[in-house]
């Protein structure tokens, strides 16, 4: 076991760090004069030139490397354009009201299409089978913030259920932040019900077809018992992975549904560091999204290796 | 004995084989117009190109002129309303696929192409080419797109060329993941082993043996791929970073109109929206039938 977590942990590093260097070689190798960009074309050019050096965009780009790799060792990703200030404190606060909203749409999408998943597989190919199937193709295909807009006018507008703006009153109790931030957390969800229930289906198809399940059948067990003690857990390891992808995805769609719903999370902060070309904003974001889909895979994989023992004694893997 | 000519052991294409797969591609039409999603799929997606490539020839008004001076609900001779500068929504929707349809499809096809290269090569030679392409690869999926495409576009600035290779570039190791496990499961089958043996070469093996027998899966990508780079070029301009005003397209209309929502008028941000929507549904209706007549 520790084998297994020591070589995944390693992989992790080397795949943060190829991350980082993507986002390095975006933000500084691609034509690009950050003075420029923030001030515009007309800015008279010894204008631009000191702001360069100010920035220190002008020095050797190994240096820039070696300085923004140490960066992120220290988590230190320097000071925003706009505000002077670090940018990691400001982000920071920011990706935690995004979590409340990502958490949110996770406890409601997971059980949910967990069980549609399951539903749909033992009962293969049939009409509410084919129906589910075809409903998480389709949902899952329309971006988050059609859904929002949908739901917006639906619920928002036309039925009145739901506040159309996410961010609640100061100091709401949890039921009432629970209330605003529904209507977005639902249209998250909605997205991510196919890519779960999908996955849960085939995992399940599988393993209901394999010899050990039919062994359980035959020698007398309940419908029940073999599901519970069989099926489930081998079933939910690809699901396990795919819901670990999606809290990656999950926060690059968080910014369309944030700013449908005003909601003052991570998304609000990413697009206007974007309107103001707030560089060092915007590459932070990058990373940290970069190492919470880390984190949420290592977790992945750790949950699969204590459901399924397969995984954790083939050291190959 | 060594002087037999090369060229007689190498295998012609033999009379009966072309036919034989224009049957096997007949056969696979044939399922795929038994599948009323593939049908429905087709006729939203042929309807949504039509629209963009007549134009203002069909719309019931000029799209990008306006007619009163705001928002008016939709009636007899606004059938969708108008905008908040009053421009008819019924002709803004019929043109506003121009820029998605033709952006996107480029951007697929970019990811397919390099995905499909990079994929061969990764499954076909293996070793440490492979080892490091598939970290690189890794590191790739780890971020998020929407993100890095936002984080490019503020960097290069937004132009239609700038957004279809970001989009094609993100795409790229998604691809390159699928057509190389594909590639891993054919390599080991006799005909890739004889191919060897007669002395071919890596590059004759993957793009005459081995691709062929890819193809399959590489179109099924093609189309995903295609509903993606709607998803994700939709998204990007309702950011503001994508197409850019005065277009008619569907998600900038969004992002300028859906602040309006509040206040009651939908119908500017609706129907766009659900434009959009009946695109993607259709793409990968397509793309799910292919996919299931391909594994049967």
């Amino acid at each position: 076991m520790t084998r297994f977590l020591s070589r995944r942990l390693l992989l992790a590093i080397v795949t943060l760090w190829l991350l980082a260097t993507i986002v390095f070689i975006i933000t500084n190798v691609l034509p690009n004069n950050v003075g420029r960009t923030i001030l515009g074309p007309f800015a008279p050019q010894e204008t631009v030139d000191a702001l360069n050096d100010k920035l220190g965009t002008n020095r050797p780009i190994l240096i820039r490397y070696v300085e923004s790799m140490q960066g992120i060792v220290t988590l230190d990703f320097g000071d925003s354009f706009v505000s002077g200030k670090p940018v990691l404190p400001q982000l920071m606060a920011a990706v935690g009201r995004s979590a409340k909203l990502a958490g949110l749409a996770l406890v409601i999408t997971i059980p949910i299409s967990i069980a549609a998943g399951l539903y749909a597989a033992r009962r293969r190919d049939r009409k509410s089978d084919r129906a589910i199937v075809l409903l998480g193709v389709t949902l899952s295909s329309i971006p988050e913030f059609i859904t929002g807009t949908i739901l917006v006018v639906v619920v928002g507008v036309q039925l009145g259920w739901l506040p159309v703006l996410a961010t609640p009153p100061e100091n709401a109790d949890i039921p009432t932040q629970i209330r605003y931030l529904l209507m977005p957390a639902m249209a998250m969800a909605i997205v991510y019900f196919g890519y779960i229930a999908r996955m849960t289906r085939a995992g399940t198809i599988e393993v209901l077809q394999s010899d050990y399940t039919r062994t359980a059948t035959m020698k007398g067990l309940t419908t029940t018992q073999t599901m519970r003690h069989h099926v489930l857990r081998n079933a939910l390891v690809p699901t396990v992975a795919v819901i670990a992808v999606q809290i990656g995805y999950l926060f690059g769609g968080i910014i369309a549904v944030e700013k449908i719903f005003n909601y003052n999370g991570m998304g609000a902060t990413m697009l206007s560091a974007a309107q103001h070309k707030d560089l060092p904003m915007l590459t932070a974001g990058v990373i940290v999204i970069g190492i919470v889909y880390m984190v949420a895979t290592l977790g992945a994989d750790l949950i699969t290796a204590w459901m399924n023992p397969r995984i954790r004694l083939d050291t190959t893997r | 004995m060594a002087a037999t000519p090369v060229t007689a052991t190498t295998p012609t294409a033999a009379p009966g084989q072309s036919s034989e797969r224009a049957q096997a591609r007949r056969e696979t039409l044939r399922l795929l117009l038994r599948r009323p999603a593939f049908i429905i799929g087709n006729v939203i997606v042929i309807w949504w190109v039509f629209c963009a490539v007549m134009g203002s020839r069909i719309t019931p008004y000029d799209p990008l002129n306006y007619f009163t001076t705001g928002h008016l609900p939709p009636s007899a001779e606004h059938l969708m309303g108008t905008d908040r500068i009053g421009r008819d929504v019924l002709s803004r929707v019929m043109v506003g696929s121009r820029d998605v349809l033709i952006i996107a499809p480029l951007a697929a096809l970019l990811g397919v192409t390099a995905g499909t290269l990079l994929g061969l090569v990764m499954g076909y030679y293996r070793g440490p080419v492979d080892d490091v392409l598939s970290r690189l690869v890794e590191a790739f999926l780890a971020l998020p797109v929407i993100l890095v495409s936002l984080l490019t576009l503020v960097v290069l600035g937004s132009s239609p060329i700038v957004v279809v290779c970001v989009v094609g570039i993100l795409f790229t190791p998604i691809v390159a993941r699928t057509v190389r496990s594909a590639v891993l499961s054919e390599r080991q089958l006799d005909y890739v082993t004889a191919a060897k043996l007669r002395g071919e070469t890596g590059r004759f093996i993957l793009s005459r043996e081995i691709f062929p027998n890819v193809l399959g899966p590489t179109v099924v990508e093609m189309t995903v791929r295609f509903g993606y780079a709607i998803f994700t070029v939709a998204t990007l301009s309702f950011l503001g970073v994508g197409i850019q005003p005065p277009s008619p397209d569907w998600g900038l209309t969004v992002s300028q109109e859906y602040s309006n929502m509040i206040s009651g008028i939908w119908w500017s941000t609706l129907f766009p929206a659900l434009a959009i929507a009946s695109t993607v549904i259709a793409v990968n209706l397509i793309a799910d039938s292919l996919q299931s007549v391909n594994n049967e």
